[in-house]
């Protein structure tokens, strides 16, 4: 891994300083490859089984492929920059779940808790011309 | 802050402190550039990730207009992904022949990823275009405004990938490949696989997922 004749650096793993092999960025292509092609072949193909299903593949094969670009392209691990990388990333990795989480909980419960629209509501919101008669027509403005 | 602190100025290892490397020769002392740059595209990351969770959270709300059935194509979508997929595998080449010193070689390899970089952008450009053309702007649902956002700020950072390439090709051939230079490089390198990393997300959860 370590191709770095002009430094002499021995054993000292300087992270980004390492490009792999062409090996490693073959494997990486063969993986992202056929984890690009399975997603979009399932929605190609429309399969007869449950949405939810596909949804789940998709997400879980997204999931797969960001961790083999991290270690075949991006050359993520654990010793590089004496860790620091591999705390960033991670820390990084509970920010992104607490804001996409957190941000579909609190929608999600605003949502569900918001008073349901009646007919009258409706018609006495100040953007719809007046008279107009359903949500329907007046969300069609342009 | 303690983000950007803690892994430059805060201790390391031990009692001994950030200056202190018992196993490290201190002349190889490495330069911050990588885990600075690293740090960067983490908080890049955040940023995407609002994006998607802005997203995730206005992604259904079409406003009467259309919905991603009525717009994806995912050939195109495909196609997209490919170009990017191996502007991401040249690059890698590149780093290689950057690696066995070969000059020409690696500007090969960095044109040709300029190739593929600017046909995904040409593309995104198009279906920008096509979107607006036919009245699903940004404008016309909070569904589209969140679509248009995301996809659009991973567009402007190819853009800038493709600016800082082609920058960094001119550098090279005035002034080989020095240290600044493959410092340079390395931190490209990152940038543009990161953004192949992004669009892994916006394929999978932008397009896909809206069309199963």
């Amino acid at each position: 891994m370590s191709e770095h004749p002009e430094h002499g650096q021995g054993h000292v793993d300087h992270g980004h300083g390492d490009h792999g092999t062409f090996g490693s960025l073959m494997t990486g292509f063969g993986l992202a490859g056929i984890l690009t092609l399975i997603p979009f072949g399932i929605v190609m193909m429309e399969p007869d089984w449950q949405p939810v299903v596909s949804i789940g593949i998709i997400m879980g094969l997204g999931a797969i492929q960001i961790v083999v670009h991290l270690v075949y392209f991006l050359h993520l691990n654990r010793d590089s920059e004496e860790g620091w990388t591999f705390a960033a990333t991670i820390f990084a990795i509970v920010i992104l779940a607490i804001v996409l989480a957190g941000s579909l909980w609190v929608m999600h419960n605003m949502n569900a808790n918001m008073m349901p629209m009646s007919e009258e509501n409706m018609t006495g919101l100040p953007d719809l011309p007046a008279g107009a008669e359903h949500g329907g027509h007046g969300a069609s403005h342009e | 802050m303690t983000m950007i602190d803690s892994p430059v100025t805060g201790p390391i290892k031990g009692p001994e402190g950030p200056e202190h490397h018992p196993d490290h020769h201190p002349a190889h002392h490495a330069s911050p550039t990588p885990i600075g740059f690293w740090i960067y595209l983490m908080s890049d990351c955040v940023i995407f990730g609002t994006l998607f969770a802005t997203y995730a959270v206005l992604g259904y709300s079409y406003g009467g207009g259309p919905s991603p059935k009525d717009l994806f194509e995912p050939g195109f979508v495909f196609v997209e992904t490919a170009l990017l997929l191996f502007s991401s595998i040249t690059f890698g080449m590149g780093m290689l022949r950057a690696d066995k010193g070969d000059i020409a070689g690696l500007i090969r390899w960095l044109l040709i990823t300029a190739v593929f970089g600017i046909g995904f952008i040409a593309m995104e450009l198009y279906e920008f275009h096509h979107l607006i053309h036919i009245g699903a702007g940004p404008d016309r649902s909070a569904f589209l405004s969140s679509f248009f956002l995301l996809v659009g700020t991973h567009g402007l950072h190819v853009t800038f990938g493709l600016v800082w390439l082609f920058v960094l090709v001119a550098q090279i051939r005035m002034h080989g490949l020095g240290e600044a230079n493959r410092r340079r490089l390395n931190t490209l390198s990152m940038f543009w696989h990161f953004l192949d990393l992004i669009w892994i997300g916006v394929f999978s959860f932008v397009y896909l997922v809206r069309l199963v």
